[in-house]
């Protein structure tokens, strides 16, 4: 235990504990109905708006839509923030860095930015659809879930890291493999 | 318009921290399930610990409400693996994914892309997991102290001490 511990990730995780505790509070105070940290559902939202543009009687007429309600919401406007206080932090501290392919792709699958991006894109369909599917993702299952101590939060994390290992260890390579 | 500032200003402080975090990264997020470096089990256990005490003390004061999404086993399930499938793959998830372009790492762009494609899809695919899948083992809004017929304030001491148990389990192990 003597070697230096790296407290950064406990730190910004435990006040990430205090600002979703203070948001409950305030969520519930301010606006009467109490908000949990979440992300996913922002996203069925912004493809509701998207699709909408293109054809509106389909989106009207969906059952999902209708039950996330297209909308800017407080989960919206949270990722929204998400994006502003990761780019100011990251240039106030100088770790913003232009990157198209992170370094654990490049060792497996080369420098094609092509082959990334459509590492990425199908990946997030999967993600996604799964996400939607287990109702949440792990801010809304992960994070709020088990800080509530929902069942559901427990079973989703255990499945998301369970087949997340499985899942990495085929397809870059198993543990330290490739290094 | 006070809900948008509110989860306008929440965000903010957010993705700040996620940021200091370092867990925006595919980089992170990949090595977490290698089983190579526990930063993003670290960061989220963190806020588990004092979410949970804070929450449940919250709730106990009786300055909030529980709002636990519901346990449906098949769908919970199912939609878990396929998530942790293309996470591994994509390597941001839906909330570090936006964090993630915003300190530069702009291939989460397609990320982005990708889970609104997936997100569409899933609304398509709704109506009919809705009286299958989405129905199979649905347990409703259940906790655990609720099920052992324990108080949180019984469950939450034996979650933290497992918690605790691992940071040490990590740092020993140089995770």
């Amino acid at each position: 235990m003597k070697r230096r511990i790296d407290w950064r990730p406990y730190v910004a995780g435990a006040l990430v504990g205090v600002l979703a505790t203070v948001s409950v509070v305030v969520t519930t105070r301010v606006l009467g109905k109490t908000h949990f940290l979440g992300a996913s559902t922002t996203f069925v939202r912004a493809a509701g708006f998207v699709e909408q543009a293109a054809a509106p009687d389909h989106v009207r007429q969906n059952p999902y839509f209708a039950k996330e309600k297209i909308k800017i919401d407080w989960q919206f406007m949270l990722i929204a923030g998400i994006f502003i206080g990761a780019l100011a932090a990251s240039i106030l501290d100088g770790s913003f860095r232009l990157e198209a392919v992170p370094p654990i792709w490049r060792e497996r699958f080369g420098d094609s930015v092509a082959l990334r991006a459509a590492g990425a894109f199908l990946g997030g369909i999967v993600a996604m659809f799964g996400a939607r599917m287990a109702d949440g993702c792990p801010s809304g299952h992960g994070l709020s879930g088990l800080m509530q101590l929902s069942v559901s939060g427990f079973i989703a994390l255990g499945c998301f890291f369970g087949a997340g290992v499985l899942m990495a260890a085929w397809v870059y390579g198993g543990k330290g493999g490739r290094r | 318009m006070s809900e948008h500032w509110l989860g306008l200003i929440t965000g903010i402080a957010f993705g700040a921290l996620l940021q200091q975090g370092r867990v925006l990264r595919f980089e992170k997020q990949v090595a977490a399930m290698r089983l190579e470096d526990m930063t993003i089990l670290k960061f989220m256990m963190s806020a588990i610990l004092v979410g949970m005490v804070g929450i449940h003390a919250a709730v106990a004061l009786d300055l909030a409400a529980l709002s636990p999404k519901a346990t449906q086993l098949g769908a919970n399930v199912l939609g878990g693996i396929l998530f942790g499938l293309g996470w591994a793959v994509m390597g941001f998830c839906p909330g570090t994914s936006v964090g993630a372009v915003a300190e530069g790492r702009w291939h989460a762009l397609f990320a982005i892309l990708g889970m609104m494609v997936g997100a569409a899809l899933y609304a398509e695919a709704y109506p009919r997991l809705e009286k299958t899948l989405l129905a199979w083992g649905n347990l409703g809004k259940i906790t655990l102290p609720g099920v052992l017929g324990l108080s949180p304030w019984a469950v939450i001491p034996a979650v933290a001490a497992v918690f605790l148990l691992c940071f040490v389990f990590f740092e020993k192990q140089g995770l």
